[in-house]
Formats: structure tokens, C-alpha cells, sequence
């Protein structure tokens, strides 16, 4: 990378960073209930922008559209699976958890269950659940920091850390909310904007949710229609068939996962405490959903379009696959493979010596044999293709102006710290406020709770720097598993607790457990135990799974064996006070008496 | 118990039930466009197409997101107003 583009990565970044620390020192808090739920103050629509901060990570900013380019048609498990959780929240448990009035999920849990067991069991989940995904977040800025800005893994990180600390630690809730709108707007523009371009470049259309579906420039093919066809040709399956990528029976039960996880996961639940009232709940949901859609519909038009222009470049005439000259000639590679490949993330090899590059299905043995007795090809040229560098490259690929590669830059680090502070407030409040107030010294001042806060939540960011530069082997499997423990263990307790007044302590706590261990059990089968390879049971692969269900696609059942469970033993055991089941009376009806 | 808390009682029933049915109505909606069209159905789907997208593509990567924010905001309209019909509704 040139000199004067990283000094304006840096500029820019730097920027950026005084912004968030300037909010922070604006919006310090004084009080537990603002360094909690933000004194419960937030208008909807600004919680609604500041949640989906929250919610889109450095995952859904850099890899959501390289995961959808290469799966085609399935990739949208993703996409409907991570929007369709916030139907389930709005409509399930953020009106009534607001109205509840408490500051934590595990607090709920505990008031609800009247039993300090069910509060230190949600707590272990919620750290589970969280610690697991802040790993991924700091690793993200790490890595955004020592790829664009080419400085050290370790000094990326460490300012990265700084930055959180600053502003979460002081700012508390109101502080991570104010800078997660402004984190929103960074990355939502650095985002949509190569975006627009290169759906003008691609097809004439500057809504890429309609270049998506228009035809190519100067030309009356569709783009779909012909990425299609030039896949089929090069021996793939075609991108918006349903037989590419995952089965039916996967698709299926992995969308379902992700939608009771989204709506299970305590740092997304808790944004929902901070509205000033219950009808200000149910349409935060709402606009948190507008502001991640404006992403989320984007990413499949980038995913499709980036995958177009990678074969368009490659293959010179789509028409003529069989002819030689169709494809793309090693001397002529344009810039930006020729620097990506230099990263390691892009390779060639001329595997037959004829100086072009052929990239097809070679795994496609069929095709692969007619391909190497009628045109002489010998594998595959293409031999490694990051998903990562879909985004990343995206400017670059359409040829946009250095300052746009500098607002990806800044984007990919707001998605990553948004995500990384709204997941350690929800760690130090389950610290402080669950585990300190609520069951080893409830006498604890609130000045010293708020103290206790500050420290855990310092000492999470340190725990969770270490990890993010020392990461664990497992680190992207840990985060499916996050979501099927959130579908597993909390949203189903959560959703009886406010829908079957009778629902009790053992009941709930039976149900917790079920959900964890049936979960655990199956991934562990095939993970490995703790995710030690060499202590799996069985081998990962479609002819052991139970009934060819991949353990990524777990949560669901896990979920079903949670409600199943609690029901039962509910049905068994006392049910639980008068003074509870008027609680949960109260908690259906929006106005307070 | 007098007479108006029974009838306190019987209209937060009644407003709880009425609530029920609308958010049950919502999440067939919510289940049929989102795991029936954009999964199930999506193969015979894309036998028709709108503009370049073929129909189940179109549900399971855009369609389908947009009705998720229509059930949204519908069901917080459709509870404001419930929740004045039964003088619940917060000042």
C-alpha cells in the first residue's frame, strides 16, 4: 500500500476515534441506573440506530457478503435468521422485559423464578454467550487495524482496547449509546457507498437492492441470469438455485437457530431497557431492524456483484468457456489481484503451463474430467479465494477514490468496537450487578456497585484484548455455538416466564440445564470436548451427524428440549407463589398500577 | 372482590387474549414467508421471477427481510391501539 493512503487510513481513523472519546466525555454518567439501561431516557429511534451498532459486528461488516457469495441461494439462512430474531423480540419479550424495569436478563430470570439458582445459571450462559463473541470482536479490530493501517496486530489492538475503555467504562450505557450512533453512521455510510458504486458500474442502477435484480450494462441479460449461467458453466451449481451450499433440512433448522438466538442474546436484549416506555419497546425493535435492513439488504447485492466482477475478470468471454482465449491471460491480471494475491489471501497457479488463469469447479469430478480431456485443464488455477476480501477489496475492484478505502477502513473498526462495548457492558453488569449485588453482598452502595462495574469491565476488556491476540483454534466455531446456546438456554425460559404464568423455579432451571447440556452434547460429539479436536466422539461430517443435522444448526432442538423440559417438570412441581403469577399478570398489561 | 376489580380482572383477560391472537397471527405470517417461502417453498418459487431475481431467491435474500419490518411496526400499531381500547395505555 502507498504512503499517502495510509497516512488518510490513519486520518480518517484517527478522526473517528476522537469523535467516540468526545461523546464519551460529554455523555459521562453519575448514576447505576444511567451506567446500566442508560436512565432508561434513549428515544426509540435513536436506540433503534445505536442497537443495530450493537448488533452488526466486524462479521456481518466484513465477511456477511463473502460468506453469501460463495453459498449462493442458502446464504440467506443467514440473512433471514439474524433479521427474522428481532420479529420474535419485539413480539415476545421486549414490551414485557421493559416493563419488568430490571437492568439485566439474568436479574429477570432470578425475580421471575424467585430463586437465586435460575439468576447464577443465566448468569454462567450470559458469559458464555458473550465472552465467546467479544473474542471475534477484538480479534476483528486487530486484524482491520494491521491490514489497512499496516501497523503491528498488537499496537492495532491495544488502541483499540484504549478507545472501548474510554468510553465505556465512563460512559456506561449512555456513552456506549451515544458513540454507538455515531459508530452507526460511519459504518452504514462506509458500507453503502462502494456499494452504490459499483452497482452503477455493474448494472446503471444506484440501489444495488434493484441493480441486484436488473440487467448488465449494455446488455439486455440479467445479472443473475448470466452469473448464473457461467457458473453452471464452469461446472458450479447456479447462485440463486436452492441445491447449492447447505441441504433444505439445514437451511432450514440454521435459520430457525439464528432467529431464537438473535432474540436470546443478553447484550441485544438489554438495549431494550433503555426506552422511556413500553410502547417505545415494541418499536424499538422495529427500528433497530430499519437500520440493520439497510445493511443486511445491501450485503447480498455486494455478495452477488463482487462474485460477478471476480468471474467477469477472469473468464474475458463468458460465451466461449472451451476456447483459450476466454480467459484471463497472467500478464495482463489487473492491480488489484496482483496486491491481493500478494497478501496471501488471493493465489494462483499455472497448474498447465498455458499461461492463463482457469478458474472452475475442479471438485466437480465429472466436469473436471470432460474439462481436462477437451480444453487441457488441469485443476482449478484459482487456489486460494479469502471471503474476507470481498468487502475489503470491494473499493478497490471498482476503482474508487483513495478516501473510500480509508471509510471502509473506519467502518470495519466501528462495526468491531460498537459490538465489543455493547458485549462488555452486558459481562460487567452480569459481574456487578448479578453476581456482587445480587447474591454475595446485596448491602454493597451504589457508589461502590458502580465502582465494581468499572473494574470488571476493565478487567474484560484486558481478558478480552489478551484473547483477541492470543485467540483460541476455535474461535469461528465458538460463535455458532454462542447462538445456539442463546436459543438453547435463555430465550425459551425468558418467553415462558412472561407466556405460562405457571411456569416455576424448577420448571425453569431444569429447562436451562436441559437446553445447555443437550446442546453442548451434540456439538462437543463432533467438536470435541471444550473443542479439543482429538476428544471428538464421532467425525464431523453429513453421514454421522443425527439425522444429517450439522451441529451449527443445533440450537433449535436445544431450544425444543429446553421448553419440553421445563414444561414437564413445571407440571410436576408446585407451581410457583401467588405473588409471582400476580407479578407476571402485571408485566402483561403496558400501564403500571 | 367488588364488582369493579372483577370486571378489572376480566378486561385484562380479555386484553391479554385479544393480544395473544394478534401476535399469533404475526408469527404464522413471520414462519410462512420466512422459513416456508424463502426455504421450503423457494425451489418451486423460483419458477417465477420479479425483475431479474428469481421469486424464492428474492424472498430468502430481500422479501423476506422487509416483511420481518412490516410485522414490526404493524404489531406495535395494532398494540398502541388495543391498548387504548382497554384503557392500558401509558400516559
Amino acid at each position: 500500500m502507498e504512503g499517502s493512503q495510509q497516512i488518510l487510513n490513519l486520518t480518517v481513523v484517527g478522526l473517528t476515534f476522537a469523535l467516540y472519546i468526545g461523546i464519551a466525555i460529554w455523555a459521562r454518567t453519575g448514576s447505576t441506573s444511567e451506567f446500566y439501561v442508560a436512565g432508561k431516557g434513549i428515544n426509540p429511534v435513536a436506540n433503534g440506530m445505536a442497537t443495530a451498532a450493537d448488533w452488526m459486528s466486524a462479521a456481518s461488516f466484513i465477511s456477511m457478503a463473502g460468506l453469501i457469495a460463495f453459498l449462493g441461494f442458502t446464504g440467506g439462512a443467514f440473512l433471514m435468521g439474524w433479521t427474522g430474531g428481532y420479529v420474535l423480540m419485539a413480539l415476545l419479550l421486549a414490551p414485557y422485559l421493559r416493563k419488568f424495569g430490571k437492568f439485566t436478563v439474568p436479574e429477570f430470570i432470578g425475580d421471575r423464578f424467585y430463586s437465586k439458582t435460575a439468576r447464577v445459571i443465566a448468569v454462567i450462559c450470559l458469559l458464555a454467550i458473550s465472552i465467546t463473541y467479544v473474542i471475534g470482536q477484538m480479534r476483528g479490530v486487530g486484524i482491520a487495524f494491521s491490514n489497512i493501517l499496516e501497523v503491528d496486530l498488537t499496537v492495532g489492538l491495544i488502541s483499540g482496547m484504549f478507545v472501548v475503555f474510554l468510553y465505556a467504562v465512563f460512559g456506561g450505557m449512555k456513552g456506549i449509546t451515544y458513540t454507538q450512533i455515531a459508530q452507526y453512521c460511519v459504518m452504514i455510510f462506509a458500507y453503502t457507498v462502494p456499494a452504490v458504486f459499483i452497482a452503477i458500474a455493474i448494472t446503471g442502477v444506484p440501489i444495488p437492492q434493484i441493480g441486484l435484480g436488473s440487467t448488465l450494462v449494455g446488455s439486455d441479460t440479467y445479472l443473475l441470469e448470466a452469473l448464473d449461467q457461467t457458473l453452471v458453466d464452469l461446472g458450479f451449481t447456479a447462485y440463486s438455485a436452492t441445491e447449492g451450499g447447505m441441504n433444505m433440512l439445514n437451511m432450514f433448522l440454521l435459520t430457525a437457530s439464528l432467529m431464537i438466538g438473535t432474540a436470546g442474546l443478553p447484550h441485544v436484549i438489554i438495549r431494550f431497557f433503555t426506552v422511556p416506555r413500553i410502547r417505545d419497546a415494541r418499536k424499538s425493535a422495529g427500528w433497530s431492524l430499519v437500520f440493520i435492513a439497510i445493511l443486511y439488504t445491501t450485503a447480498p447485492a455486494v455478495g452477488a456483484m463482487a462474485m460477478w466482477n471476480l468471474i467477469d475478470t477472469v473468464v474475458t468471454d463468458r460465451h466461449n468457456i472451451g476456447q483459450e482465449e476466454s480467459h484471463l491471460a497472467y500478464d495482463e491480471m489487473p492491480a488489484w489481484m496482483e496486491r491481493w494475491s500478494e497478501t496471501g489471501l488471493l493465489a494462483f497457479e499455472d497448474k498447465n503451463n498455458d499461461g492463463r488463469i482457469q478458474y472452475y469447479n475442479d471438485a466437480n469430478e465429472e466436469f473436471a474430467q470432460m474439462a481436462e480431456e477437451e480444453w487441457g485443464w488441469e485443476g482449478s488455477e484459482l487456489t486460494t479465494l479469502d471471503r474476507d476480501i470481498i468487502v475489503l477489496a470491494n473499493p478497490e475492484i471498482a476503482g474508487l477514490p483513495t478516501w473510500v478505502i480509508a471509510l471502509v477502513a473506519a467502518g470495519g473498526i466501528a462495526a468491531a468496537l460498537s459490538t465489543a462495548a455493547g458485549l462488555l457492558l452486558a459481562i460487567s453488569s452480569a459481574i456487578s450487578h448479578d453476581l456482587l449485588k445480587g447474591v454475595f453482598k446485596p448491602d454493597i452502595s451504589e457508589k461502590n456497585e458502580m465502582l465494581a462495574a468499572r473494574i470488571s469491565m476493565a478487567v474484560a476488556i484486558i481478558f478480552a484484548g489478551y484473547l483477541g491476540l492470543n485467540p483460541p483454534g476455535f474461535a469461528a466455531e465458538v460463535v455458532a455455538l454462542a447462538f445456539g446456546l442463546a436459543a438453547a438456554s435463555l430465550f425459551p425460559v425468558l418467553m415462558m416466564g412472561i407466556f405460562y404464568r405457571k411456569m416455576n423455579r424448577e420448571g425453569a432451571i431444569a429447562g436451562m440445564l436441559a437446553g445447555l447440556i443437550v446442546t453442548l452434547g451434540y456439538v462437543f460429539t463432533y467438536k470435541g470436548f471444550l473443542f479439543f479436536p482429538q476428544l471428538a466422539l464421532l467425525p464431523d461430517t453429513a453421514e454421522y451427524w443425527l439425522f444429517g443435522i450439522n451441529p451449527g444448526s443445533f440450537g433449535v432442538i436445544g431450544a425444543c428440549a429446553n421448553a419440553i423440559v421445563a414444561f414437564s417438570v413445571a407440571k410436576m412441581t408446585a407451581p410457583p407463589p401467588a405473588e409471582i403469577q400476580k407479578l407476571v399478570e402485571s408485566v402483561r398489561v403496558p400501564r403500571a398500577d | 372482590m367488588s364488582d369493579s376489580e372483577n370486571q378489572v380482572t376480566k378486561d385484562r383477560g380479555e386484553y391479554w387474549r385479544a393480544n395473544l391472537r394478534i401476535i399469533g397471527g404475526c408469527l404464522v405470517v413471520w414462519a410462512v414467508v420466512g422459513l416456508g417461502l424463502g426455504v421450503l417453498l423457494a425451489d418451486w418459487l423460483n419458477n417465477f421471477s420479479i425483475g431479474g431475481y428469481p421469486l424464492g431467491f428474492w424472498v430468502a435474500q430481500q422479501g423476506s427481510i422487509y416483511t420481518f419490518l412490516v410485522i414490526i411496526f404493524f404489531y406495535a400499531w395494532r398494540m398502541n391501539k388495543l391498548d387504548r381500547e382497554y384503557d392500558v395505555y401509558e400516559d
